[in-house]
């Protein structure tokens, strides 16, 4: 395969699981400022942390409100992270490496791209965010269905999980590093409506508040939670499901190509570090430097697989 | 429908006796539907210079181009002897000069041409072949007269279309297909990587890697190129994927570097290597004509092939098939004036409004005059830009083309098509596929076909015998 190949199905992964996170995230603001609207502005601006664009929205925007931090997410193209931008980009990815993708998977793509210029070339209405969000979280459902569905399990598949997975680990602790203090048992009032405000976003955020219900038995803990978002390899979106994800796909790799390479070793390590641990030594070595270590590997995973996997030269 | 309005000519009788019971309605509903199905598969064309990269769609046409078998063998026969002289005119205009010695055609109509590539000369192309991939573009004015615009031997694009319409088709009317028997076109791809692998340098690989060479996603063919490599099974490469490796041009892979023994390139010459013709370029690469000329690799078609269907080259054509074949020319050429002639460009600016005038190195339909459809404004600009730079231009008379059927709201409607049958050559054998992609001027009496001024496009049928 070619290097541009294994580059173009690797971003062009990311960028379709970054539109369904980024869908995900305005969804759970959005719920915010409807049940508590004093907390809405904080809360779209920790959305925009979280997206990891707070500097180019403070560039066009001097509040944070409702219909300008939406807008920004999802339609606006001078920001690279909206969904718009990314769709462009997955799609783009895709035409560029047509070639190793079945005709399902591109097809899916390509009505992606075309549904949602269409559904986005208008500021989107409150009143039809709901159905917005959904129509974006589900068309990338489509992709990743007609993926799973189709395409022989060879490195072409690989490379697009691994892109999917480096992208959605960055995701999900994002949203926790963000939101970290609300689940310190120090200044959590359990039970205060706040902080149930406060976990329900976090959990809407990943959509993980059924699943957490069932495990959970119906009482919320914030231990709880970051136990389910960083531990349990059941919950797709955990940091364990992934790193374990991760590491699997890349083990794949080495099979088929006979070479074990330094991003191997860096995935194995990640791995380890979390599946030893228990969620109170996490807490104990404090939550939020926890999480900013776990991003900067994460990062460096991804560049080192660019690099060895030769996708730039 | 038989071409001149009265009545079809015989292919089309089962097509209209079926056509007669359709419902048209439904087949306006078709023609909906084939663009849904266009428009899905990422079926289009880059326009240059609009805004966002704009993606279009060429129009398609339900109403097929059907030819007769008795009609597709002589104009197959035509074709092939047309691309037998093609190839041994570039051997011989890049090597011994053999027809200029002879006096058949002037020296300086090849010096003096961009085409030419003084780099090629001495140098012989794994197999011979120059020319792998034609499409010559071909109009009928009656039974069995056909004539040749047109010889695209650089990158001729549009196959990808002559395969989709037919799928397209296939889909849509499937009854339509057990009832008429037409020849298939669908192992086009295998065919053009058995033809691309048998023109293999010596010490390639077995089987010879091949692969398709693209300026990128925002190039208006780039549809057509990652399908044919789709198609082929083989990779599509950008110039940034390739480098010289130990004399030999390689692409960048997740494991290393894998040599190419066959390039498929879709970009022009001039692109195609910094160190040795446009140092600005970014979508060749450099070193490439040094492996090529080591005879490393393969390029098709062969750098300087261009110098072959330059239209100034064209109108000594018949000349040209005489000279190498030492037959007479089974297809007829249009009759052509040169301008760069001063008697032909006297002539030529007394007929403007009958002619029409072409760049000759121009492509698309660009910057040309069809005379009947011009205004006296448009006449009078464009005979200031011939007389100020006559040898730039050639001119035809507008032949009197026969029509196909197109569907129209309101029914059936002849418009003029031109046809592009796709030649492949390499050293035991010349095979065209029978159809090709016709072309069709959607509007009423207009004769320009190209996609980029509003024409659209129609599945061909070459009928079994």
């Amino acid at each position: 395969m070619l290097g541009k190949t294994a580059r173009g199905l690797f971003w062009m992964f990311r960028y379709l699981e970054r539109s369904e996170n980024t869908a995900r995230l305005v969804d759970a603001g959005f719920r915010i400022a409807l049940t508590r609207s004093a907390a809405a502005s904080d809360e779209w601006s920790s959305i925009v942390t979280t997206a990891g664009v707070r500097e180019a929205y403070l560039e066009k925007h001097s509040q944070f409100a409702a219909a300008p931090v939406i807008d920004f997410l999802l339609r606006d193209r001078s920001n690279s992270s909206s969904v718009m931008s990314v769709v462009d980009a997955a799609r783009a990815n895709a035409r560029m490496v047509r070639t190793a993708l079945t005709r399902e998977v591109w097809e899916a793509t390509n009505e992606c791209w075309i549904t949602l210029k269409d559904l986005l070339a208008r500021q989107v209405a409150e009143t039809d965010l709901p159905d917005v969000l959904a129509v974006i979280r589900r068309q990338s459902a489509l992709v990743r269905g007609a993926l799973h569905g189709t395409m022989l399990r060879n490195d072409i598949y690989d490379f697009a999980r691994i892109g999917t997975f480096v992208e959605r680990a960055d995701n999900t602790a994002r949203i926790l590093d963000v939101k970290y203090y609300v689940l310190l048992p120090s200044v959590s009032h359990v039970g205060s409506s706040l902080d149930n405000v406060q976990w329900e976003t976090i959990l809407r955020s990943v959509s993980a508040q059924r699943a957490y219900r069932w495990i959970s038995g119906g009482t919320a803990s914030p231990m709880g939670i970051a136990e389910l978002l960083i531990l349990d390899r059941r919950m797709p979106r955990s940091l364990a499901f992934c790193t374990a994800q991760l590491r699997e796909n890349l083990a794949f790799l080495a099979d088929d190509y006979g070479a074990a390479l330094p991003c191997h070793d860096l995935a194995e390590g990640i791995y380890r570090d979390l599946i030893d641990r228990s969620i109170e030594s996490i807490f104990d070595s404090r939550l939020h430097d926890f999480l900013g270590e776990f991003i900067r590997r994460n990062n460096e995973l991804g560049a080192r697989i660019e690099h060895d996997y030769r996708f730039y030269g | 429908m038989n071409g001149n309005g009265e009545g079809p000519r015989e292919p089309y009788c089962e097509y209209c006796r079926w056509f007669a019971g359709e419902d048209p309605a439904r087949l306006r509903k078709k023609t909906q539907e084939a663009e849904t199905f266009f428009r899905r598969t990422g079926i289009t064309f880059n326009v240059y210079g609009q805004e966002e990269a704009a993606e279009r769609l060429i129009p398609f046409d339900i109403v097929p181009h059907i030819i007769s078998d008795r009609e597709w063998a002589r104009l197959a026969r035509g074709i092939e002897q047309r691309v037998r002289a093609i190839n041994a005119f570039l051997h011989d205009i890049y090597h011994r000069q053999e027809i200029l010695l002879a006096g058949r055609i002037p020296v300086d109509l090849i010096s003096n041409n961009e085409a030419w590539l003084p780099q090629m000369v001495g140098v012989s192309p794994p197999g011979g072949i120059y020319t792998h991939i034609v499409g010559v573009d071909i109009v009928r004015t009656g039974e069995n007269e056909f004539f040749v615009l047109e010889d695209n031997a650089r990158t001729p694009s549009g196959v990808s279309y002559m395969l989709e319409n037919r799928e397209t088709m296939l889909h849509m009317f499937p009854g339509l297909f057990s009832r008429i028997k037409v020849r298939e076109v669908s192992d086009y791809p295998k065919k053009l990587r058995r033809s691309l692998a048998a023109c293999a340098p010596a010490g390639a690989a077995d089987p010879p890697v091949v692969a398709v060479l693209t300026p990128g996603i925002h190039n208006s063919a780039y549809f057509e190129h990652s399908f044919l490599a789709d198609q082929m099974g083989v990779e599509l490469v950008e110039g940034h994927d390739l480098s010289v490796v130990e004399g030999r041009i390689a692409m960048r892979t997740t494991q290393g570097f894998t040599p190419i023994d066959v390039l498929y390139r879709r970009i022009d010459d001039d692109y195609l290597d910094p160190l040795c013709f446009n140092p600005d370029s970014m979508l060749g690469v450099p070193g490439i004509m040094d492996a090529y000329r080591a005879g490393n690799i393969t390029i098709a078609n062969a750098p300087g092939a261009g110098i072959s269907d330059d239209k100034a080259i064209y109108s000594y054509m018949p000349e040209i098939v005489e000279f190498y074949t030492g037959e007479k020319a089974i297809l007829s050429n249009v009759p052509t004036w040169r301008c760069s002639d001063a008697d032909a460009l006297a002539y030529v600016l007394e007929h403007l409004g009958e002619l029409v005038v072409k760049e000759v190195h121009g492509s698309g339909g660009y910057g040309m005059l069809v005379g009947p459809a011009a205004s006296k404004k448009e006449i009078a600009a464009f005979a200031a830009k011939l007389k100020a730079r006559p040898a730039n231009y050639i001119a035809q008379p507008t032949l009197a083309l026969s029509t196909v059927p197109i569907l129209t709201r309101s029914g059936l409607a002849p418009r003029h098509v031109d046809l592009r049958p796709f030649v492949l050559a390499s050293p035991s054998r010349i095979d065209i596929t029978p159809g090709g992609l016709t072309r069709v001027a959607l509007k009423a009496g207009s004769l320009v076909v190209n996609s980029s001024q509003g024409g659209g496009t129609k599945d061909t049928w070459v009928l079994e015998e």
